[in-house]
């Protein structure tokens, strides 16, 4: 069950770990596949009735490398643009930025890339029709930090052009790219709004705590009744208590007698993923 | 659209490196090679002989057998049991044995009688053998008879000889009725399941998913896929018929055209079946092994290597739903008897709906996921 609205021309994220139903999600919106039930309208259209309306007008880009690996990097870009009855030329300005950092290898097999590469050119073919709704699924699973920041670079200057983005994620840090987000997990949404909104609604005080033995402090610190939540989050754990306000002096003299040495104590700021994690936390 | 979707259908096929070779090589050296090995003419019999009478009459019989042309000499023993010594060393496949006082018998009892035993672990060789001795035999015998009833001076006594009329295989070659089936064969495996391979393989590889999201319908999609395997396989139904001429000097009796014609509407018939073996199968390995398992029902039932009419009653039966069956029967009439389009409306009619069958059920299948 999930239910949501995208404006035009905004990056709309969907996030959730591993089998929360991105992309079948996707794959639905794509008109890949039916829906047990329910509707959805892309540009006004409905993916059951006008699906091949839709197909004119959508690009999307699965989670796993589809293009054909046995065919050169024009060849792909230029089969696309062709059962779109398009051109290359045509559309060119809207690629070029994308483009022309594949074009010097433009007669090299698609299989032949890197994973950066591949991405480019996957997002260049589905980007070659000139859609008006873009949907990548996972566009950053696999891929390096570098190429990550600027395939997020590229969606916020497609964004200018009024394409609106649907993209899906596992990544909670990416969040903050996005205009608008979901959370998602088991199927349905957890809650559907802007990162800022999201992470502000967090209604307890956060605290970041570290010691020296962090697999020991961890289980102290569930162990405690005046801890409410308590994950590891990197370099220290994110914790919040019962009674909000709580006697953080007592806490660090408690852990101490417990022999935990060099203990920090220090409140921090939620973060999305702090949200997730609250929302599909169990109590 | 569909002119690119075919162009780069070929470019792939092109680009594949095993392919094309195979599409060259396979109907070359079927048609080269198959007739040569798979030969059920049986040639050099290893014959053990026995002779007890050491007569002019044995000498005479031996020397005809010799000369027949099928049989060498593998042999020659003095007993029985020593014959069958050299058969069981596998030296010999069939003794002839010739009984003291044979010739004496013939003369003057007017009587005479040889053995004859074969090596039937090999039915084919054994009973062949065995069949061409006796033959050699019993043509002897009548020799002789005429030669003596001459030598009596009696008047002949009536008798008749049957002479066999072989219609359009005269000299009853194995090759001349094997290779249009063999060509057929390999029509079948090259554009039959090729283009049911190449959509399981695009499956495989996600391909498919992006395309589904673009404007090319599923018609244009399994038309993109068909219509180059449908040109490939008449290169290599036009391979087959230039070695089989080249290295056999083979022409069909009838024309071309109906061979062609026929070809087409197999093809489509075979490739239906094909797509509606890629709409249930997920991988390759699952196409592979329901295609093999299909085609070697049809290929049994097609009555390529076995009459039909020698098959049990439900057999005959089941093979007519063997689309090769029906195929086979028009390459081998058209090749051999000259046949055309009138004498074969059975086997038009039976393809027909084949084609209409299978693409039907493909279109079926594919619509019901989707």
């Amino acid at each position: 069950m999930v239910s949501l609205e995208v404006e035009r021309g905004e990056i709309f994220g969907i996030i959730g770990p591993d089998g929360a139903g991105k992309t079948t999600l996707f794959r639905i919106l794509t008109t890949l596949i039916l829906a047990d039930n329910g509707t959805v309208e892309i540009e006004g259209k409905d993916v059951v009735k006008e699906y091949k309306e839709i197909r004119k007008e959508i690009g999307y880009m699965p989670g796993r490398f589809s293009l054909y690996q046995d065919l050169t990097v024009e060849e792909n870009l230029n089969i696309f643009a062709k059962v779109f009855n398009t051109s290359i030329e045509e559309n060119y300005s809207l690629i070029e930025d994308i483009y022309k950092q594949i074009e010097p290898f433009k007669n090299r097999r698609a299989g032949q890339l890197s994973g950066g590469m591949k991405q480019k050119l996957a997002l260049s073919c589905a980007l070659i029709h000139k859609p008006t709704v873009l949907f990548l699924d996972e566009p950053t699973t696999g891929v390096d930090p570098v190429s990550r920041k600027e395939l997020w670079e590229m969606l916020k200057r497609l964004k200018e052009q009024n394409i609106t983005i649907l993209v899906s994620t596992p990544f909670m840090d990416e969040a903050s790219m996005c205009d608008r987000i979901a959370l998602m997990e088991h199927g349905r949404f957890l809650q559907v709004d802007t990162p800022e909104h999201i992470t502000g609604q967090f209604s307890h005080d956060l605290w970041a705590i570290r010691s020296d033995n962090m697999s020991v402090l961890l289980s102290d610190l569930r162990a405690m009744r005046s801890v409410r939540t308590c994950f590891a989050f990197g370099e220290s754990h994110h914790v919040t208590f019962r009674n909000n306000v709580s006697d953080i002096v007592n806490l660090e003299k408690l852990l101490k007698s417990k022999g935990h040495s060099s203990v920090l104590i220090e409140q921090t700021k939620a973060s999305v993923e702090d949200c997730f994690m609250d929302l599909t936390y169990k109590f | 659209m569909l002119k690119y979707l075919i162009e780069k259908e070929f470019k792939q096929f092109f680009r594949n490196k095993f392919l094309p070779r195979v599409v060259l090589a396979l109907p070359l050296f079927a048609t080269l090679i198959f007739p040569l090995v798979a030969n059920f003419d049986v040639k050099s019999i290893n014959l053990s002989i026995v002779d007890n009478d050491k007569s002019t009459y044995s000498n005479q019989l031996i020397n005809k057998v010799t000369s027949s042309g099928y049989f060498k000499i593998s042999d020659v023993s003095t007993s029985y049991k020593d014959a069958l010594k050299s058969v069981e060393l596998l030296k010999s496949d069939v003794i002839l044995e010739i009984p003291h006082k044979f010739e004496a018998g013939l003369i003057r009892e007017g009587e005479g009688s040889v053995m004859i035993a074969a090596n039937t672990v090999n039915g084919m060789k054994g009973g062949l053998g065995s069949a061409y001795l006796s033959s050699i035999v019993a043509d002897y015998n009548n020799m002789i008879r005429t030669n003596l009833l001459e030598l009596n001076g009696a008047a002949t006594k009536h008798s008749f000889e049957i002479v066999p009329l072989f219609k359009f295989n005269p000299g009853l070659i194995y090759q001349v009725y094997m290779i249009p089936a063999i060509m057929i064969m390999i029509l079948g495996l090259v554009c039959g399941f090729l283009p049911a391979l190449n959509i399981v393989s695009e499956k495989e590889s996600g391909t498919i998913e992006q395309i589904n999201v673009t404007p090319v319908s599923k018609l244009m999609f399994i038309l993109a896929k068909l219509i180059p395997y449908w040109i490939v396989g008449f290169v290599v139904l036009t391979i087959g018929f230039l070695s089989a001429w080249m290295f056999y000097g083979f022409l069909p009796a009838g024309s071309f055209v109906t061979l062609y014609l026929f070809a087409s509407i197999f093809v489509l018939a075979i490739s239906g079946f094909g797509l509606v073996v890629s709409n249930y199968a997920a991988t390759i390995q699952q196409s592979i092994f329901m295609i093999f398992f299909f085609v070697m029902l049809f290929i049994f039932m097609s009555g390529l290597y076995t009459p039909i009419a020698s098959m049990p009653d439900w057999a005959q039966q089941f093979s007519n739903f063997s689309p090769i069956k029906y195929i086979i029967s028009v390459f081998r009439q058209v090749y051999l008897k000259g046949s055309s389009i009138t004498d074969l409306t059975t086997q038009l009619f039976a393809l027909l709906g084949f084609a209409v069958f299978f693409n039907g059920w493909a279109v079926f299948s594919y619509r019901k996921k989707n």
